[in-house]
């Protein structure tokens, strides 16, 4: 019995600050998935000559959490022929993968739940692909038809996609040589230069790919709503759904977090290089820009006050302006304090990294994020067999011939001793190739379908 | 999965069936090898009513069977029993309605953009619209004080006399209107995938667009040039300069890019109409009770979803002894077999969308 509980002691002794982060995760990030939706509602009203949420809170600031525990205090439906065990299963399984695979990102360089694993990029992309079992069971379980198409087109969608997600990966990879996320944004520091300037085809594959594979729209198939009704998750209801909810939005954060990591150099601040240089270099006003941003907004929110029409929303305002000018202290003591004394320029290093890391990781998220909103207010929907012809006929031959046109430009770089921006000069052609490659590849496609049309339209309405 | 048929049912509670029309699919994968509109849930007895009311009486009725374009449906009905009547509505009257039509043309037009576009998973153009269609509810709300079913006309004119600004709030929104539409088609025309997903999509040739008795826009994309203003001009219709614009193909993309002209077209007659709106009475000698004489009537006019007849059968006294109404909506609907087969899924909602039904005019 002692034995045990010392066991356990010394397990937390060493695990006790990634428990801790992960109970963080689990508990914080419902918040986080909440408020961006909240975002997401505002933006699409702000595209659509409208105001959207404003009734709860200021400005419908509360409204994620009026949604919650809407949701939590719903009926809990399963349906009666629903396969009750899987049904239960599904979407803590889809959840499950997409709150797992958080744990390996590394927001800023002190801030990751799983330090250091070789195959960090690996495990995020693998753990976070295990999601679409959630949708395919939960599709199934529910024993309807709508779910069940829904499942399907999911699947079909992962797999597809999954292919050119993974070979735009690789792409960015041969750059780094290795698995390592933490390795990899250093690759970046060292190298002067973002991979999404040195793989521009493979950054704009995995863009699409990953619209896809996050079931957003124009590729939100598993779920169109003007079809399926929700697709898969069209039986769940309450709670259950808000996990599916969850899941999608972890894997919209998963998703942008890769990008950001392999092609937007991570918690890297736009030309990093210049910062560690002795004397003042121009760009290093960069440093500033955060701290001047939430700044600006908590001026925002002040100057607001006045036109508040109620005298809560008035502190509520004040309250928003204060959080904006606290944030903006945090970040500002870092490259102001030495500044003003030189000497603690050793001292706040740490604190930089850190803190100006996480800005512009999540910064750079969430400008990721902002484009698919965007891409989903903007765009019609596509139709499932054009998903298909756009997945295998395009994607994933360009990603592959990028792979090995990026390869090759390595190899011609290596040879001529070029590093940096000097890169450029290979990885460039290397991508016009890719492209004129693949679209010649669709072309030919085209006309190939052409011809097989014209063969059958003859007996099309035949049957 | 093997090469099982799956029978689906699509509706009556499904989010792109616009209201109570339930379709049963059968599919074969996602391709849909056969389909049935199974319709009548919003059915009224709308025609059987007609038999017990007087004729003003009913007047309403028809505003509750297309009640996205309830001006168009209340002027069929009191054109077709001042016809049975044998009078006219004077000029002034004409004039007014036609202004009020045409907007309400433009108003069920934009309601069909944003659902339509919205089906096909554009979620944007459905709030543009609507913001343009406010107006017009708007000009609809000072002239009768109703936004939806107005009951706009009265048998023999108009009751209400056009109040002091309607000329300048049509002009006004027909001004903005013209970039308000081309906001819209920045949105979709050129865009490839709303090109995908809308061309080659339910393609109806101009014979079987003849052979089911399809009219309007549906049948104008197919290349036939037919539209009642045109071929038999009613209200001041024959006053005013307008094209009728045509399809080539008759799929999904030609019904947009007709109904998309005729918006243009409808905002140019009322910017013919409010330069000269003639002066005088608003109301014919009608009478208070409305007896015509025994006889038949059969008047139809061109409602934005297609011809809208009104049959008429008076048997002398105050209420018609048989009303029959030819909803627009009712028989094109009839061509959706025909367009979705060898469809997909996705398509199915499409091809809903751009029938442009309203189901208390299928179902009446």
């Amino acid at each position: 019995m002692n034995a045990a509980l010392q066991a356990t002691l010394e397990f937390l002794k060493l695990y006790w600050a990634p428990l801790l982060c992960g109970v963080a995760v689990v508990a914080i990030l419902p918040l986080i998935v909440g408020y961006i939706v909240l975002v997401e509602r505002k933006i699409m009203a702000d595209m659509q000559a409208r105001l959207g949420p404003m009734r709860v809170g200021p400005h419908g600031l509360l409204q994620p959490i009026a949604d919650a525990v809407k949701l939590l205090i719903k009926e809990d439906i399963i349906p009666e022929n629903a396969d009750k065990l899987v049904f239960w299963l599904a979407p803590v399984l889809s959840v499950g993968a997409g709150l797992l695979s958080l744990a390996g990102l590394a927001i800023g360089p002190a801030f990751q739940i799983a330090q250091d694993i070789n195959i960090g990029i690996l495990f995020v992309v693998g753990i976070s692909a295990l999601g679409i079992f959630g949708i395919v069971l939960g599709g199934w379980a529910s024993n309807s038809h709508y779910s069940l198409m829904g499942a399907l087109r999911s699947s079909a969608q992962l797999v597809s996609y999954e292919t050119a997600a993974g070979m735009a990966l690789v792409s960015a990879l041969l750059f780094t040589g290795t698995l390592n996320i933490k390795s990899i944004v250093e690759a970046q520091s060292k190298e002067g230069i973002w991979f999404v300037l040195l793989a521009p085809v493979a950054f704009f594959t995995y863009l699409v790919a990953s619209i896809a594979e996050t079931n957003r729209a124009p590729f939100d198939l598993p779920e169109a709503e003007s079809e399926l009704v929700a697709g898969y998750m069209t039986e769940f209801s309450g709670f259950r759904w808000s996990l599916y909810f969850l899941a999608e939005y972890t894997n919209m954060i998963v998703v942008a977090s890769v990008a950001t990591t392999l092609f937007l150099g991570g918690w890297l601040r736009p030309f990093a290089s210049v910062h560690g240089l002795p004397g003042v270099h121009w760009l290093n006003f960069l440093d500033f820009v955060p701290a001047l941003l939430i700044l600006a907004v908590g001026a925002y929110c002040v100057v607001r006050v006045p036109k508040q029409p109620t005298r809560v929303q008035q502190l509520f305002m004040l309250v928003v302006a204060g959080l904006c000018f606290a944030v903006a202290l945090v970040l500002a003591a870092p490259v102001v304090l030495p500044v003003i004394k030189p000497s603690l320029r050793e001292a706040v290093a740490p604190f930089y990294s850190g803190i100006h890391g996480g800005f512009w990781f999540i910064f750079k998220v969430s400008l990721y994020i902002y484009f698919f909103m965007w891409l989903r207010f903007t765009i019609p929907r596509y139709r499932f067999d054009q998903l298909m012809r756009l997945g295998w006929h395009f994607l994933i031959p360009l990603s592959i011939i990028n792979v090995l046109l990026v390869g090759v430009a390595l190899i011609v770089g290596a040879y001529f001793h070029l590093h940096g921006w000097g890169l450029l000069l290979v990885t460039t052609p290397a991508a016009i190739l890719a492209l004129v490659a693949a679209f010649l590849i669709l072309a030919l496609e085209k006309q190939h379908d052409a011809r097989q049309e014209q063969t059958a339209a003859s007996d099309f309405y035949a049957g | 999965m093997g090469a099982d048929e799956l029978v689906i049912n699509m509706g009556p509670q499904h989010p792109s069936t616009h209201g109570v029309l339930r379709v049963k699919l059968k599919l074969d994968g996602e391709r849909v090898i056969g389909s049935e509109c199974i319709i009548g849930y919003l059915h009224r007895g709308v025609e059987k009513i007609a038999e017990n009311r007087t004729y003003q009486q009913f007047a309403p009725y028809v505003d509750r069977m297309d009640y996205v374009a309830a001006v168009s449906s209340g002027l069929g009905y009191c054109e077709a029993v001042e016809k049975l009547l044998v009078v006219e509505a004077p000029p002034r009257a004409r004039v007014i309605r036609t202004i009020l039509t045409e907007l309400q043309r433009i108003a069920s037009h934009l309601l069909w953009l944003g659902t339509h576009a919205l089906d096909i998973g554009a979620l944007t153009p459905l709030f543009y619209c609507f913001r343009e269609r406010e107006e017009i509810l708007k000009i609809f709300e000072k002239y009768c004080g109703a936004r939806l079913t107005t009951h706009a006309f009265r048998i023999g004119g108009l009751q209400y006399e056009a109040y002091d600004t309607l000329e300048k709030d049509v002009e006004r929104f027909c001004k903005d209107f013209e970039s308000r539409i081309a906001e819209y088609e920045s949105l979709l025309t050129q865009n490839r995938i709303w090109i995908g997903r809308t061309k080659g999509v339910g393609i109806l040739t101009a014979e079987d667009a003849i052979a089911f008795g399809v009219t309007g826009p549906v049948l104008r994309a197919s290349g036939v040039k037919w539209d009642i203003r045109k071929a038999a001009p009613y209200a001041a219709y024959d006053q005013y300069k307008f094209e009728i614009p045509v399809g080539t193909t008759g799929d999904t993309y030609d019904r947009y890019l007709v109904r998309m002209e005729e918006m243009r077209q409808s905002r140019l007659i009322c910017l013919q109409a409010i330069e000269n709106i003639p002066s005088g009475p608003i109301l014919a000698k009608v009478g208070k009770v409305l007896k015509p004489p025994p006889g038949e009537v059969y008047h139809a006019i061109e409602a934005p979803k297609g011809e809208i007849g009104y049959y008429i059968v008076s048997d002398g006294t105050v209420m018609p002894y048989r009303v029959h109404i030819r909803p627009p909506s009712f028989i094109n609907l009839q061509a959706f077999d025909r367009m979705v087969r060898g469809h997909l899924v996705a398509d199915v909602v499409a091809i809903i969308g751009t029938i442009d039904i309203v189901l208390g005019e299928v179902d009446r």
